[in-house]
């Protein structure tokens, strides 16, 4: 038994989540493969959005898999790191404006 | 630090029966993936066969002044092989008896072929519409005696292709060594400067892309936008076509794959990304590949794989184009590194 919640072999084994459910399965996987059609943004665009975001969510799987499409896109890794920084900015970004409801609520309960 | 050949290094992988002994076991062996033969049985198409000859390859020698991490003929420095007089001899025989459209000479550098210029000059005698040649681009700056190839390609109106891992430094000079990048702009602005790369000019230069790892190559007209801009903007450089090729897990690329532990994901990449549309227009159907020796080979890759056509005539001198016509290609799992995604020739993508 291996003692690990996440397994790399196991993000080939993702579309297997349809086998419990194939309406809600097979939703998904349209809806997402058609979000990373080329629309009004160029793929590019859409590929340095989801690398950003797999590190905010902190997707292991997502990571892997977005750092290789970026990768085979030809995005050079100084814009993969720009990317992650501004994921990263929102989220610290995201932590910190919180400080002001701390503020709020400091000044609200002090005399 | 400078690398060197698998075969200088005694390497297991230099041996070809190891190569094809990994590449039919393991995953391919325990059903996880199908062979390339099942997969194309599998979607209903034919077994692949020759259509129309048209590119003759010619590998005239595995001598190169590059060790590039991911070369399929594991050329370099080290590596002795070379074409005899007398093969080109009888090449050029074969050439003259049949219609052949595109001649396209290979390596190693085969500009450090000491005979490479007279057959270079031997060939515009014969009826070849076109004569690629195959240049790694430093070979350009490599010694002075070779200083003034843009203007001997010039004038036979070579078609020059020629490889350059991405339009930045670090990647290529990964791939292909300290310098490479460098060396390899110069050579272009002297391309251009005798008019290569010019649409107006007639002389034709294309630029290869492969990645520079264990991935796919993008779009291939996404990436040409991509290079052409950078090119220009950062050092005025011109070219006509991008090509894309995918690596294949063969030779020295396969040496990496493994000791990066990177072969199964690899394979796996490849065969999710099989594209039937692909293999109609594989460039086996329309190609055959000699080797330094004079043997004929279905493509490069099988060349470098030492599986020779599936014919009783294997040898150039022996030429039998119905027979040839006839055969069948010989396929590995390395194949699914041509069906995948758009597909991949020595042409770049093919669907």
């Amino acid at each position: 038994m291996k003692k690990s919640y996440y397994q790399p072999e196991d993000l080939k084994k993702f579309s297997s989540i349809a086998e419990w459910n194939e309406i809600l399965g097979s939703k998904f996987f349209d809806y997402y493969n058609t979000v990373f059609d080329e629309g009004s943004l160029s793929k590019r665009e859409k590929l340095l959005i989801a690398l950003a975001v797999s590190h905010v969510v902190q997707c292991p799987y997502c990571i892997d898999a977005y750092t290789k499409d970026n990768l085979q896109i030809g995005i050079p890794k100084e814009d993969m790191m720009e990317a992650v920084h501004v994921g990263a900015a929102i989220k610290a970004g995201a932590a910190l404006v919180h400080g002001v409801q701390m503020m709020n609520r400091h000044d609200q309960l002090s005399m | 630090m400078k690398i060197k050949s698998l075969k200088a290094r005694n390497n297991s992988l230099s041996q070809t029966e190891k190569q094809l002994e990994i590449l039919a076991s393991g995953i391919f062996k325990d059903g996880s993936l199908p062979t390339f033969k099942k997969k194309v049985a599998s979607n209903k198409l034919p077994p692949i066969r020759p259509k129309k000859l048209e590119i003759l390859q010619i590998n005239v020698g595995y001598m190169c002044n590059q060790v590039c991490a991911h070369c399929h003929v594991d050329a370099g420095p080290d590596r002795k092989e070379i074409m005899t007089h007398r093969t080109m001899e009888q090449i050029l025989k074969v050439i003259k008896n049949i219609k052949i459209k595109t001649v396209d000479l290979t390596g190693g550098a085969p500009e450090m072929h000491p005979r490479f210029r007279w057959f270079v000059e031997e060939l515009r005698k014969t009826n070849v519409e076109e004569i690629i040649v195959r240049s790694n681009l430093t070979i350009i700056l490599a010694n002075k005696k070779y200083n003034d190839l843009p203007t001997f390609f010039g004038k036979h109106k070579i078609h020059v292709i020629s490889s350059l891992p991405f339009y930045k430094r670090e990647k290529t000079d990964r791939q292909r060594g300290d310098g490479v990048f460098e060396t390899s702009i110069k050579a272009l602005q002297m391309l251009n400067k005798v008019g290569y790369g010019i649409l107006d000019k007639n002389l034709q230069l294309d630029l290869v892309y492969n990645p520079s790892g264990a991935f796919l190559p993008g779009d291939q007209s996404v990436l040409e936008v991509d290079f052409k801009k950078a090119l220009l903007e950062d050092f005025n450089i011109k070219f006509n076509n991008l090509f894309t090729i995918t690596n294949l897990p063969i030779s020295r690329f396969l040496d990496y794959l493994i000791a990066s532990e990177n072969y199964e994901e690899y394979m796996y990449t490849l065969v999710d990304a099989f594209n039937p549309s692909a293999v109609k227009n594989l460039m086996c159907t329309n190609t055959l590949s000699v080797n330094w020796e004079g043997f004929l080979f279905d493509c490069d890759f099988n060349q470098m794989l030492n599986l020779k056509v599936d014919v009783t005539t294997k040898h150039i001198s022996e030429f039998n184009e119905g027979k040839l016509n006839n055969r069948y290609i010989l396929l590995s799992q390395h194949c699914y590194g041509c069906t995948a995604g758009a597909g991949s020739s020595c042409q770049g993508s093919i669907t």
